[in-house]
């Protein structure tokens, strides 16, 4: 790691230095105020009755008895919406979902009604006590079934001319080249490979308290969203699509302490819209929180990518091609978060850190009855499933022509100066060392020692896997030529105002589920500007005070909103730099500025500190400037970051129990620049943990009839403190050339680029036994089952 | 509904509420005494965010009735930190970066208290099985382990007990 050298002090903390959080003191005091911890005067509670059916209709809805259970209110149907135009809504995607079904549901623990009561208890009573007489309708669970000509319509609102169960299809990259170059490669290696639907499972569920003022005609919606602002707006469009009063200016979310996003908590789901509506009829504040069950069953799930792959190459291992077809199920409705231009998302980032001519990748989406799928689960828009492919396709090569593939990685990356690089499927890579960064990972955990060891074991019988993934990430989304959702472009923002006696206030566009951006933001404007990180307050999640942004996901925070905060930052500078030089008396162009102060060049005991600067705003401005000293940006980035990193994981595997667990794993990350690097290896940790997770335990399972199996945290399986590894951690740093403090982002990457280490590694353990592939999760009983049908185990 | 009397003592104060036969102990404490720190993750007694210790022991109070409670003493986050000075567990989950979210947090302070409890310097195997019915899905509990050590270390040195005796039982009805 180059040590970048630190330009404040550690009483400033600007860039670099590992400050203590400043959120924490009220988190470990149990002082933290999340959605449920949020109950106003008069509030109601709401509750859903949910199907238990994959596909039914719905032939009538009786809520006589639970009308006369002591403290229910009311009961909503999707029929009482349908007279308001809100049983449906748009996604994200800009698909149609349901708030309430007015006739059929499409998946099991779908929203059937909602009951108002004035207690937790009393609601729960009345969902029990709604009669729902369901007619069982033919259920499709599999998306390849769901596309065969006779398969029934899943969705006929979506009219006579999309009479099928086909969303879109998206390709990219030059199909008749790369047909050409994988019919002249020497080598080529084809695989499917099935990356399951998973859920962020994030430790609060999702909730809101929707509070409808009917005379000041005011929705303050406190709920936990990771983008406010793009709720708001989307909520405003809703209401004005229903003709109801509430207009976007008196509609004000509010955030406050999020237990946990991971993407789950981008989306608008039904709960949210459905208390907003109880709010609206009764005048009164509604609570939703929703329980792990419904949590795990029916807000949003990622992945569920069938992938077909094949990869070209020479005989020495040199890559020349890559073609991929997919399958992706997104469930009853599209309601990925995706940018518009992007159904797929990132997909096509899928030719990963090689450098090679000809890709080709298309994807088609496919409904099924089940719950809005390919959503989110730590990740930048499909970039898991990308690696994931890659990964995995160049270590099946490397085995298959008999390279170590550590060698076949170093011989196939992009060189360092090769960047800024154009890739097959159109990305401008800005920046990378990948060499380095795998040479690192290989010196940190011993590769030669382990080979070595890899085969006396072999030789005992003993089953023992290395594997490797170096993979790229695409984050920090983006310019505004090609990223938008719902229109709105991807922007992100900050506002920084610059109290008389040198104390700030800065609120950004962004939001923070545990992230730390109390902390960090303020780091960069005390690397800016000088002020101390104790002096400086960050404010988010309030639309009627932060700028608006389009909110945290895809490892967007720093990429763009901390720009904007750089940015903003150096505005206020620029105006402090005239403030001076009135105060000084001397021209501008005669300031240098050090360490929080303009000074004279030359005469170092003439200076300002940026607090006497402020003062001065307020007090003693020049004439014909404004007073203050405040800032806006509203940040448009040039082009997307790329973080990258290589990951080494050593399991071994159990020969009686199939069990694999991982005895070492290194991450070697490379981020950009640092703001906070202790909070950068929390970062990492967490989500090498969110990566470990789906190589080996989480899968959301539906059976024939679309019943999840997986549920609760009894069946859903979230690693504790027993399982995960102990993270070893290293650095490459290679900043970001385009983006002001050249920051990459980093919340996602090691949720990206685990899982394919890991499956390299059992592979890689397994492959002597003709073993080429073993899709995630890797569970005891997948490769039990694999050790016997080879005459491994009895 | 009928109610009943529970008493009880919370964080060394003697509380009172009607409640119902079938009210869990979290939302007793959460919605009846607005002690929020104890938080809901689950149904099913899987995440430990509704740790709580009952009588000095680790209950997850989503999985307890708030009348099973009747004349025991309860300790939630908000009795850990003595006024303004933290209970070395926070200090240490604060100094250590052992928390993310922080939505878990209260549930693995007092895990880990009891933990000390039991065991004045656990091994990192311990401390890992120690906290394995705690969930956290942020910090990937390496920083936690780190945090608990540093606890541990600083309580050995001070002779401080991790937790206090439990009051006197509030009297029952």
């Amino acid at each position: 790691m180059v040590a970048v050298p630190l330009q404040t002090t550690p009483e400033v903390g600007g860039m670099g230095h590992s400050v203590k959080r400043k959120e924490d003191p009220r988190f470990i005091r149990g002082q933290g105020e999340y959605i449920d911890d949020v109950n106003l005067p008069g509030q109601l509670w709401l509750d859903i009755v949910r199907s238990p059916y994959a596909h039914a209709r719905i032939k009538s809805i009786d809520a006589s008895e639970a009308l006369k259970v002591p403290g229910v209110a009311a009961v909503v149907t999707g029929k009482d919406l349908e007279g308001y135009k809100l049983a449906w809504m748009p996604t994200l995607a800009g698909d149609m979902q349901m708030v309430l079904p007015v006739d059929t549901v499409m998946y099991q623990s779908q929203e059937v009604a909602a009951v108002i009561a004035t207690s937790r208890y009393a609601a729960a009573d009345g969902v029990a006590a709604v009669l729902v007489d369901y007619e069982p309708l033919p259920v499709i669970v599999d998306p390849f079934k769901s596309l065969e000509p006779d398969a029934f319509v899943l969705r006929p609102d979506r009219g006579p001319d999309k009479a099928n169960n086909h969303i879109w299809h998206w390709e990219s990259g030059d199909r008749a080249a790369t047909d050409t170059a994988l019919e002249a490669a020497e080598v080529r290696v084809s695989e499917d490979i099935y990356i399951p639907r998973i859920h962020v499972a994030s430790i609060e569920t999702c909730g809101c308290v929707a509070d409808w003022d009917p005379v000041r005609q005011q929705l303050t919606l406190h709920m936990t969203s990771q983008a406010p602002h793009a709720i708001r707006t989307v909520l405003a469009l809703v209401a004005g699509g229903a003709g109801l009063p509430i207009y976007e200016h008196n509609i004000r979310v509010k955030t406050h302490d999020i237990g946990g996003g991971f993407g789950g908590k981008v989306p608008v789901y039904p709960g949210y819209v459905l208390a907003v509506a109880a709010s609206f009829l009764t005048g009164k504040p509604v609570k939703w929180i929703e329980d792990r069950s419904e949590n795990l069953q029916a807000d949003s799930f990622a992945r569920d990518y069938h992938i077909h792959a094949e990869l070209g190459a020479t005989k020495a291992g040199k890559i020349t091609s890559l073609k991929v077809k997919t399958i992706a199920d997104h469930g009853y409705t599209d309601a990925a978060a995706d940018p518009s231009k992007f159904p797929a998302g990132l997909f096509n980032v899928i030719t990963g850190s090689y450098d090679f001519k000809d890709a080709f990748v298309e994807v088609d989406g496919v409904y099924t009855n089940k719950p809005p799928g390919g959503v989110a689960y730590r990740c930048s828009f499909r970039v898991t499933e990308a690696v994931h492919a890659i990964e995995r396709m160049v270590d099946i090569l490397a085995h298959d022509i008999g390279k170590d593939p550590a060698q076949l990685r170093m011989e196939n990356f992009i060189q360092p100066e090769q960047f800024p690089y154009k890739t097959p499927t159109g990305w401008s890579y800005d920046s990378g060392d990948y060499p380095r960064a795998l040479q690192k990972a290989l010196d940190m955990i011993g590769y030669d020692d382990l080979r070595k060891e890899q085969l006396e074991k072999r030789a005992k019988g003993e089953l023992m896997g290395i594997g490797i993934s170096s993979f790229t990430e695409i984050v920090g989304a983006g310019p505004s030529h090609d990223f938008d959702i719902l229109g709105i472009k991807m922007f992100d923002s900050c506002e920084i105002r610059v109290h008389p006696t040198g104390k700030v206030l800065a609120r950004i566009g962004v939001q923070t589920q545990g992230q730390g951006h109390e902390t960090t933001f303020a780091q960069i404007i005390a690397e800016e500007l000088g002020f101390p990180v104790a002096d400086i307050k960050i404010e988010y999640g309030d639309t009627d005070t932060a700028p608006y942004g389009l909110g945290t996901y895809a490892s967007r925070s720093t990429p763009v909103a901390g720009a904007a905060t750089a940015i903003a930052a150096r505005k206020i500078r620029d105006k402090s730099r005239k403030i001076a030089a009135h105060l000084l008396e001397a021209s501008e162009d005669d300031l240098e500025w050090t360490n929080g102060k303009f000074s004279v060049k030359g005469s170092p005991d003439k200076s300002k500190t940026i607090q006497e600067i402020a003062f001065a705003a307020y007090t003693n401005h020049p004439a014909g400037m404004e007073a203050g000293l405040e800032a806006v940006d509203y940040y448009d980035p040039p082009n997307l970051t790329f973080p990258f990193g290589s990951y080494i994981c050593v399991v071994d595997i159990d020969k009686g129990t199939g069990q694999v667990t991982v005895r070492r794993f290194v991450a070697v990350d490379d981020c950009g620049n640092i703001i906070n690097p202790m909070i950068v290896d929390g970062q990492i940790h967490g989500g090498l943990t969110m990566g470990f997770a789906p190589a080996l335990y989480e899968e959301i399972v539906y059976d024939e009839l679309g019943n999840n199996l997986s549920g609760t945290f009894m069946d859903y399986l979230l690693p504790t403190a027993v399982e995960t590894p102990a993270w070893e951690t290293g650095k490459t740093i290679t900043p970001s050339p385009h983006h002001p403090i050249g920051a990459k982002g980093v919340g996602e990457s090691a949720t990206v680029g685990a899982p394919p280490a890991i499956a390299n590694a059992v592979v890689d353990a397994l492959w002597h036994l003709g073993v080429r592939n073993v899709d995630i999760p890797m569970t005891p009983q997948k490769i039990w089952a694999i050790l016997r049908a080879k005459g491994v185990t009895a | 509904m009928t109610t009943q009397k529970v008493h009880l003592t919370v964080n060394g104060e003697a509380r009172e509420a009607d409640v119902e036969p079938r009210l869990l102990l979290v939302h007793l404490l959460r919605d009846t005494f607005l002690l929020t720190g104890t938080h809901i993750g689950c149904d099913t007694s899987n995440c430990g965010a509704c740790t709580v210790l009952v009588d000095g022991e680790s209950a997850k109070s989503c999985t307890m009735l708030a009348l099973s409670a009747e004349g025991r003493s309860i300790k939630t986050i908000e009795g850990m930190a003595d006024g303004a000075t933290l209970h070395p567990l926070q200090q240490a989950f604060w100094d250590q970066h052992g928390l993310q979210c922080g939505f878990c947090t209260p549930g693995m302070i007092i895990q880990s208290a009891w933990l000390l409890g039991q065991n004045d310097d656990p091994s990192e195997a311990e401390i890992r099985e120690g906290i394995s019915g705690n969930l956290c899905r942020c910090t990937g509990y390496v920083n936690i382990v780190k945090a608990i050590q540093q606890a541990a270390a600083e309580m050995r040195a001070t002779a401080a007990a991790p937790i206090d005796a439990p009051a006197e039982p509030a009297a029952a009805s």
